[in-house]
């Protein structure tokens, strides 16, 4: 095992990790401001991949075209799932929110089996951005570069929009309490929907770049890059923007590296591996590595 | 400029407000008081629209010279821009904001940016120490100052009408006794009180006005110092033999 493919597999890392940060943001800031995960969340992962399945390949619109579509549809799907899913269901016992939540799930994944059959479709990018990039022995692909920096500056936009505009201060306002907030005069319905088409926008450009990295989309992608994207911001800290960043960094790191360095034998058990590093993670620290003390909203 | 008359409030099933009328006269101070669970955070919450009346009416006009508005038609976050500003029990600052952002967030609702200076400005005066913290994040404040923070938060909307939910819950006698003065001055500055105290000598002192509320219905109400005199009210909430 040489140090070349120790830095290799740093690298994958960090693409994967790059993803479950932009997932897990998306998770922390609909927890933040409704205290209710959004198990549908994983989904606008899958709608992302596909959306750009049909921009890119259909349409053969350029990348950054694809990207503001991207985003702007998975905005738009958040948006959706909040009016129907999550409004209705405000003041009520938080287990019916989670069950709601999971219902459109199981809905949006069953809508695509329906839709674009469960087959699996091969996902091309146009050749420029397959080219590979050799630095010493460490090899990767242009989109790789391209995943890791917009993650990088999508996550520099976001925490300026949170603690730098108006509406960020709102939605931090909203975020700590929703009655007060109310008596402020901010306008709580459209400060939520902000938050749900912000962290569903980043939860589909991770899925332009799950396509890209592993060349395959099905309706059920979403599902477990979901789950562990929700293990990340757990890890990270509940509710925390920062946390949810570096929860998902770490979780990639740590996967690619377990599968990397045991033996190949091991490999098959990546996904076991993740929660109980979230299990073992939570036994040592509860609220996660950046959470405070457990708060409590009157 | 404040007309209640006849609300009825349920929480759940619970029939909190049975019934309760209250008025506040331009720039009076009025106080309201009662044992706990009487209600009278209810009928604060639902003033400001965070509680929706079953039945009743409550009337507010902004200006004298203004038309009425019909309060129990319009949503928490519009009432504020009508010039109702609401202090909540508990103070309700937000701990992670910073003080200035605390401030700034009381001015949501207006965009005329030269006035949200001249209020920033004038509530930096009344409560210096809080031009001190600026930066700091609010949860790092003394609970006093966080009543500051929070009184002078709600001042940033420019209210016609400030409502108080027990200022003085858990500060020291000389912090409460400041928060008085405050008050006081704010009200000379034009600003109409409805105060809600458990500190029941405090809040008639200040006050021209008070109401007694048990229960969920309004048992007494006038001058204060007739309140103060009263034998039933000192028993009941002075802690005196009368």
């Amino acid at each position: 095992m040489t140090a070349d493919y120790i830095a290799q597999q740093i690298v994958n890392g960090l693409i994967l990790g790059s993803m479950y940060a932009l997932v897990a943001i998306g998770f922390s800031m609909i927890y933040g401001i409704v205290r209710l995960i959004n198990f549908a969340h994983g989904d606008i992962v899958m709608i992302g991949a596909f959306v750009t399945l049909g921009l890119l390949q259909s349409l053969g619109a350029p990348l950054p075209v694809v990207a503001v579509g991207v985003l702007l549809s998975g905005a738009g799907m958040g948006i959706a799932v909040e009016r129907a899913a999550f409004r209705p269901m405000r003041g009520a016992p938080q287990v019916t929110g989670f069950i709601a939540s999971l219902a459109v799930s199981i809905m949006l994944q069953n809508l695509g089996i329906l839709t674009l059959t469960a087959q699996p479709r091969n996902f091309a990018f146009p050749d420029y951005l397959q080219a590979l990039i050799h630095v010493g022995a460490v090899g990767f692909r242009v989109i790789d570069v391209v995943i890791m920096l917009s993650a990088v500056l999508l996550m520099g936009l976001l925490l300026l929009l949170v603690h730098r505009t108006r509406l960020g201060m709102a939605m931090r306002a909203t975020a700590e309490n929703l009655d007060v907030a109310r008596l402020m005069g901010i306008p709580i319905n459209r400060t939520i929907r902000a938050a749900f088409a912000v962290g569903s926008g980043l939860a589909a450009i991770a899925g332009l770049m799950w396509g890209g990295k592993f060349g395959q989309i099905d309706p059920l992608l979403g599902y477990v890059p979901g789950l562990k994207s929700f293990v990340a911001a757990v890890i990270g800290g509940g509710g925390s923007i920062p946390g949810a960043i570096l929860g998902g960094y770490v979780l990639g790191l740590a996967e690619v590296l377990f599968v990397g360095l045991l033996p190949p034998i091991y490999s098959a058990f990546r996904d076991a591996f993740v929660f109980a590093a979230l299990i073992l993670i939570l036994l040592a620290l509860p609220n996660g590595i950046l959470g405070k003390a457990a708060e409590d909203r009157a | 400029m404040l007309k209640v008359a006849d609300v009825h409030v349920y929480r759940g099933r619970t029939h909190v407000l049975k019934g309760v009328s209250l008025e506040v006269g331009r720039g009076d101070i009025v106080a309201l008081i009662g044992a706990n669970g009487a209600g009278k955070t209810t009928l604060l919450r639902t003033l400001s629209g965070l509680l929706r009346p079953r039945r009743g009416a409550i009337r507010f006009q902004p200006r004298a010279d203004g038309p009425e508005a019909d309060l129990t038609r319009l949503a928490a976050e519009d009432i504020v821009g009508l010039g109702i500003s609401h202090c909540p029990e508990g103070r309700g600052v937000f701990a992670r904001l910073s003080v200035r952002e605390n401030l700034l967030i009381g001015a949501y609702r207006r965009r005329d940016r030269g006035g949200i200076e001249e209020d920033y400005r004038r509530v930096r005066a009344i409560f210096p120490i809080l031009e001190e913290r600026a930066g700091q994040a609010a949860g790092s404040l003394s609970g006093g100052e966080q009543e500051m923070l929070a009184i002078g938060r709600a001042l940033m909307s420019r209210p016609a009408l400030l409502i108080l939910d027990e200022p003085s819950l858990g500060l020291g006698p000389m912090v409460v006794a400041r928060l008085f003065d405050v008050l006081a001055e704010i009200n000379r500055q034009g600003v109409t009180l409805l105060l809600v105290e458990q500190n029941a000598v405090a809040a008639l002192n200040l006050a021209r006005r008070g109401y007694v509320l048990e229960t969920g219905r309004m048992v007494l109400s006038g001058p204060s110092r007739q309140l103060l005199e009263d034998p039933n009210v000192q028993r009941a909430y002075l802690g005196g033999a009368a």
